[in-house]
């Protein structure tokens, strides 16, 4: 699943970063219909986490009530150098992931 | 006499290139001014506007190699950035090769099966979709500037006629719309001049990115007319006309609308 | 005799009040508090006051909080009035956010209000409701 993460690549200790996400995914409603009128099944991206060096920091429960191509945007405390991961997963099991380095001096 | 002679030859060159137009150049407007504030701030952002995830999938396309050749775009142009800069703007173009007119999309195929031996990508794919928005990105902000002389004179009359010929159960053509009506309000809508400079398009009412051939048959439905298929000519021709009557409206690809 | 029941009336009116102000939290937000008292404030729920388009609307919420490790959100629920499925999303934060504040763009089956309860490491619920009208909707103007 393509995503775009939008994340500060330097930063200092202790510094309020933002986050911003951005994930290919129709969240599928379930109340739509197809053009022979077929409902189309419901699936949407229901769980985000993102864990800075493995802790995670933010968690998402998302329902069909999120816009389509899902973004959110978000904070952190800049703390230690390390990577920033995104890991996602929808009402069918697909599963996708993100990550970005981060350089935090002190 | 001569000076009469000079006079009638010049009006008639005139008229010959002169091309009226219902909507004078400085009255244009993209379809982005048609926005609300919201919408408007989605597309000028260049992070959340969520046509750009085409675009990035674009530029990872723009490298991969393919077909027979297993080459890339990327073998024989570079970097997209640059050489690709103004391509956009100036289509659809005559392949001086074959005569097609072409679109974006068009060309891309030809391209894949001319040069990689690669089967071309199906109309309104993820990876057309993804690298035609990649390669008009580079235009972003360019005037669209297309070329309606030689080749392409009959297809933009062709154009022309087709954006005014009346169709389907409502019986309307395009001009009734985006040229006689434009700026009042259909249902909770305001009808826009119907211009192409921001395409491919996040669409509202998709909730995906999609192509201008897309939106023609979405307007062909709309007016209960027959769809064509995709890649028909005529789709081409309306695409000419179209490009040529919003000359010198900046390239906003990935461009936001409902 | 007369001034007690004019006082337990006096009591009456002021039950009564606090009744109606929970009255208009939508339930099924007030549900995340598990009967504790949700009170209005400190959470602060923005939308534009007109809807482009139902698909896609931007939406901020923001808590008042430190966000120390004695004084924090811990989560963040979402809730639409007229939507089929009320609960949006829900949120998990902590310390580590360093800022209670969440930007995401949701979608909208029609003009409604929408709800934010948040949750607070102090064991108290706080929420905040905006409107909005939507002239194109989510979910039920498809094509």
């Amino acid at each position: 699943m393509p995503a775009r993460i939008q994340i500060a690549p330097k930063a200092k200790a202790g510094e309020i970063i933002e986050i911003r996400v951005l994930i290919q995914h129709p969240m599928e409603t379930g109340y739509r219909q197809d053009d022979v009128g077929h409902p189309i099944k419901r699936n949407v991206i229901n769980l985000l986490s993102c864990r800075y060096n493995g802790v995670e920091v933010f968690r998402a429960e998302l329902s069909s009530g999120i816009a389509a191509n899902p973004y959110l945007q978000f904070y952190t405390v800049a703390e230690t150098s390390g990577e920033i991961e995104f890991t996602w997963i929808d009402d069918e099991g697909n599963q996708g992931s993100e990550r970005q380095s981060i350089e935090v001096s002190a | 006499m001569r000076r009469l002679a000079l006079a009638a030859a010049l009006i008639v060159a005139g008229t010959a290139f002169a091309q009226e137009r219902a909507i004078p150049l400085e009255k244009l407007r993209s379809g982005y001014t048609f926005l609300g504030d919201d919408l408007r701030s989605l597309q000028d952002d260049d992070f959340a506007n969520p046509g750009l995830l085409w675009v990035s999938r674009g530029e990872k396309l723009w490298s991969e190699p393919a077909g027979r050749t297993k080459q890339s775009c990327a073998s024989c142009h570079q970097d997209a950035r640059s050489t690709m800069r103004g391509v956009a703007a100036r289509y659809p173009k005559i392949d001086a090769e074959s005569g097609r007119l072409l679109d974006l999309e068009g060309r891309i195929n030809l391209c894949r099966a001319r040069r990689m031996g690669a089967e071309p990508f199906k109309y309104e794919s993820e990876a057309l979709l993804a690298l035609t928005a990649y390669v008009a990105r580079q235009s972003k902000g360019m005037p669209t500037d297309v070329s309606i002389r030689g080749a392409a004179r009959p297809r933009f009359d062709a154009g022309e006629k087709a954006y005014h010929l009346r169709r389907g159960q409502m019986n309307l053509s395009c001009a009734h719309c985006h040229e006689a009506n434009w700026g009042k309000r259909l249902l909770s809508e305001t009808i826009s001049q119907g211009h192409p400079n921001g395409y491919p398009v996040y669409r509202m009412e998709w909730q995906t990115l999609g192509s201008l051939e897309r939106r023609l048959r979405a307007c062909l439905s709309g007016i209960r007319a027959e769809m064509l298929p995709y890649g028909s000519p005529e789709y081409l021709d309306l695409e000419l006309y179209l490009a040529w009557r919003a000359q010198g409206l900046p390239i906003e690809t990935p461009g936001v609308r409902r | 005799m007369k001034r007690r029941a004019f006082l337990a009336g006096l009591g009456g009116l002021a039950l009564a009040g606090a009744a109606l102000a929970q009255e208009s939290l939508d339930p099924r937000a007030a549900a995340v508090a598990k009967g504790a008292p949700v009170r209005k404030g400190r959470v602060k729920v923005t939308l534009p006051q007109l809807a482009d388009n139902g698909n896609s609307v931007p939406i901020r919420i923001t808590v008042d909080s430190p966000m120390t490790a004695t004084d924090h959100v811990k989560s963040i629920h979402l809730y639409s009035e007229r939507n089929p499925v009320s609960n949006m999303a829900n949120f998990y934060l902590g310390p580590r956010a360093g800022r209670a504040e969440i930007d995401s763009r949701v979608r909208l089956a029609g003009s409604q209000k929408v709800t934010a309860v948040a949750a607070l490491s102090d064991g108290t619920f706080w929420y905040d409701t905006a409107s909005i009208v939507v002239t194109l909707s989510a979910c039920l103007d498809e094509s």
